[in-house]
């Protein structure tokens, strides 16, 4: 029986190509509309370490002004003032943590022909790594004493060793930056988080940064920001040591528990630094510390643009208009075989029997617009990624995976037995013999 | 005329008119709504930064190596532009508008620490910055040479004079009706300083601020491993001497690296890429929709027809003329698009006020509604036209046949 509804619904469709197609296009544009943005939207708010959303914090603690907070209603500054995160960095009460800000260096590669050039780097300390797992291609993170002694060490991206040196093992090599050499500790495996959760500062969608270097030696050499600094008290006079020991927030901060208990024990931590520190004079504000894990934090933050939730808006309004194109023709085009249905009624076929015939024709229909949706939505993200072609890292959030495929099929599926099914009702409802009168 | 059988038989066969008039109430929700973004975005991109755009690009300089007399340097690459034939004015600067980073501060109109009464993007500068970002004085006038001096390191204070922005000048001071020149507002708490010039124009770094036409000149020159030179060149030079400029510097002086040289064109672009593609891609889907929606009109109207060819037939053959049926599917139509497009405009509102809300867009212009109801009234009669020809071609001769 059902090859024979399969048959009957090919031969429909093909006695109105036109508007078949005009069906299956429409469903297919309207599951291309919706997955194209949702799979922007799934990249973009996905959480890159989640594997380690339990034991991974965002410290925040509140050294922001007696006059205002830092951002309604009363969130403490994003990020941290020199003075803190040393200080709760080297008391070390959690089994990891880091402090890291985002710098600017120039390399100097050997020979003669090549020019120095400037590129993104990441200050930071030997617990970055593993906290974040983040993959490394050759050798290993410097050592914490490198930290403490402040040794001029650092760490590669992939794509910075393969410019610098060729691709091979270069651990161990060494390298000028700014005029000073540096022995190379580790390279990196290809990392790219997507959003850069360790700093949603400037843009969350950026590539990580192309090396590291330990974070004591870039603070006390007065290494030059390229984050975010923001101060609501001004620096004394006597250049950079009273701005490190000034109010300014311009550094990252997160742990890493053993377990997730300890987070109440570290919170208590924090509330006791902060009470010192009212003790000294600072922290004026109320008692306002915060321990973010991953989700919470790219939650907290809103990283996901405006623009992206506002087409997605768009998007399933627009399904919506094919979804309802669809069942209008579809239903036109039952209706106008009334006759042959009230006469098969007539005849002896059964509601049951219509129903499976037209449902199976408007599964086919949607089956082709479904199908047709995933590559719609393969054409969507190329569209978005020509549109956005000046900002190199829209390759990164134009990509689809697995689950996206699986949904844009699952929509499609459910979107055409939603169009199918009232056309299909509206013809099981036609009463036996009603059009065979003569008019 | 006929509206009156032709709504009442329209109404024996709802569901396919409901369904149409649906869905060109979603498709005019979406229709207003994406052309109310892209007028929006639109009028953003299109404000004025205040700089001589077309004829300015800019290039940084980074040092990279100890030992270099900064301020030096900083001197000898501003004469060597300047003495450059066709170049009208450089000068070195920390920022300039539309670069997305930048300096900015609270002021304040009482010195001490508390809340400050605004705030405002800082473009340290000499005195030949205001004729390098082409500013015109509402008034007061430029910096004299011996305003501008090199910032100490060693001591955070800040220059007793500024130009500031008429925008900011309101902001501080909203009563004032005469003249702002030789009012003093607080900078880094306690540091006085007296308006001595005002600007009609000269946009913050920050496209997407909300005081983005509030900055201020100040008349500091900064060192550092890293300065921005700005370079306003006479009208169609740019181009020639954007390259010979970056190779002039980049040999002077091997110490540094000379990079992003850009024009404020490229500038621009990158600072409203967001909008432009929004726009592009708005204006898409507006596009394939009423595609859709007029095609699914069209098919749906083909199917009436070839459904009702004995009724036609009957009617002609009873005497109504072919301009009659034709009347009738336009009448149809009609009706079924305005159904359609009240309910959109009510959809539209509704969709605005919901992404007004929650996305802080602009509330739309109230013509874009009545301006969606014509389009989509046309489109809908222009759908139609073709099966109605075909209706009024069907021959009264089918009426004395049955089955």
């Amino acid at each position: 029986m059902l090859h024979y509804y399969l048959k009957l619904g090919a031969l429909s469709i093909r006695a109105n190509p036109a508007l078949s197609a005009l069906m299956v296009v429409a469903i297919a544009i309207g599951i291309g509309a919706c997955m194209t943005i949702v799979t922007v939207r799934h990249v973009m708010s996905d959480n890159p370490i989640a594997h380690k959303n339990d034991v991974l914090y965002h410290v925040q603690v509140d050294s922001w002004s007696p006059a205002e907070p830092y951002q309604d209603p009363d969130k403490p500054p994003e990020q941290m003032t020199y003075l803190d995160a040393k200080a709760l960095h080297d008391a070390g009460k959690a089994y990891r943590q880091t402090m890291s800000f985002k710098t600017n260096r120039v390399v100097q590669p050997e020979g003669d022909d090549t020019r120095p050039f400037q590129l993104e780097a990441r200050a930071t300390t030997s617990d970055f790594f593993p906290m974040f797992d983040v993959p490394f291609l050759y050798g290993a993170p410097w050592d914490r004493t490198s930290d403490d002694a402040e040794e001029r060490v650092t760490v590669l991206s992939q794509a910075l060793n393969e410019q610098l040196f060729g691709g091979e093992d270069s651990t161990g090599r060494m390298l000028t930056i700014n005029g000073e050499e540096y022995r190379v500790s580790g390279v990196l495996a290809e990392w790219t988080p997507v959003p850069k959760f360790y700093d949603l500062n400037n843009n969350p969608y950026e590539a990580p940064e192309a090396l590291y270097l330990p974070f004591s030696l870039a603070a006390t050499n007065g290494f030059s920001r390229s984050g975010n600094t923001s101060c609501w008290k001004p620096v004394a006079d006597g250049g950079f040591e009273e701005f490190l020991a000034s109010e300014c927030i311009w550094i990252q901060m997160w742990i890493e528990l053993s377990d997730r208990s300890e987070k109440d024990d570290y919170l208590q931590f924090l509330d006791a630094y902060a009470e010192e520190q009212k003790a000294l004079g600072r922290f004026q504000r109320p008692l306002n510390n915060r321990l973010n894990n991953p989700a919470e934090w790219l939650a907290d933050r809103e990283v996901v643009d405006d623009n992206v939730n506002v087409l997605l808006s768009i998007a399933v309004l627009f399904l919506v208009v094919c979804l309802l194109n669809t069942i209008g023709l579809l239903l036109a085009k039952i209706m106008r075989r009334a006759k042959d249905i009230s006469l098969r009624r007539a005849l002896g076929a059964s509601r049951m029997s219509l129903f499976a015939q037209y449902i199976i024709e408007a599964g086919m229909i949607g089956a082709a617009g479904g199908l047709l949706g995933v590559g719609a939505t393969w054409l969507g993200l190329r569209g978005i990624e020509s549109l956005w072609s000046d900002y190199d890292f829209i390759q990164y959030l134009v990509r689809m995976d697995w689950v996206m495929v699986l949904l844009a099929v699952a929509l499609a599926v459910m979107s055409a037995l939603a169009a199918a099914l009232y056309p299909t009702w509206r013809a099981c409802n036609i009463a036996p013999a009603s059009q065979l009168r003569i008019q | 005329m006929e509206i009156g059988p032709i709504w009442r038989s329209m109404r024996r066969n709802k569901g396919g008119f409901i369904l149409i008039a649906l869905q060109i109430a979603v498709t005019m929700t979406i229709m207003v709504n994406a052309v109310a973004i892209i007028q929006e975005r639109s009028v953003d991109m299109a404000r004025p930064s205040g700089l001589d755009e077309a004829n300015t690009f800019a290039l940084a300089s980074v040092s990279f190596v100890d030992g270099i007399d900064k301020k030096r340097l900083i001197d000898e690459d501003l004469d060597l532009i300047r003495r450059t034939n066709g170049v009208l004015s450089a000068t070195s600067t920390n920022s300039f508008p539309l670069r997305r980073g930048g300096w900015s501060e609270g002021v304040s109109l009482e010195p001490g620490e508390g809340v400050s009464d605004s705030s405002t993007a800082l473009y340290f500068s000499d005195e030949h910055t205001v004729e390098t970002f082409a500013l015109e004085f509402m008034e007061g006038e430029n910096f004299a040479p011996n305003h501008v001096d090199w910032v100490d390191r060693e001591r955070n204070d800040w220059p007793p004079v500024a130009i500031v922005t008429e925008a900011l000048a309101k902001d501080l001071f909203p009563d004032e009706d005469g003249s702002y020149l030789g009012k003093t507002f607080y900078i880094g708490n306690d540091n006085p300083v007296s308006i001595i010039g005002v600007v009609d124009r000269l946009q913050a770094p920050w496209p997407n601020w909300a005081g983005l036409e509030r900055s201020m000149l100040v008349p500091q020159r900064r060192d550092g491993d890293f300065v921005r030179y700005v370079i306003r060149t006479e009208p169609g030079l740019r181009d020639k001497l954007m390259p010979q400029i970056e190779e002039m510097l980049a040999t002077s002086n091997p110490d540094r690296i000379i990079q992003s040289v850009r024009t404020m064109d490229d500038v621009r672009k990158m600072a409203y890429l967001g909008e432009a593609a929004m726009i592009k891609l708005l204006g898409f889907v507006v596009a394939l929709l009423t595609a859709i929606t007029g095609l699914g009109i069209v098919g749906l109207a083909s199917f009436n027809v070839s459904r009702r060819t004995r009724q036609i037939g009957i009617r002609r053959a009873l005497g109504a003329t072919r301009a009659s049926i034709i009347r009738h599917f336009m009448i149809e139509n009609f009706l079924v698009s305005t159904v359609g497009v009240t309910a959109g405009a009510i959809l539209a509102v509704a969709l605005n006020i919901l992404l007004v809300e929650a996305f802080a867009l602009e509330p739309m212009a109230w013509y874009v509604i009545p301006s969606a109801m014509v389009m989509l009234w046309l489109v809908g009669q222009v759908a139609v036209a073709g099966p109605a020809h075909k209706a009024s071609n069907v021959t009264p001769a089918i009426a004395t046949r049955s089955i």
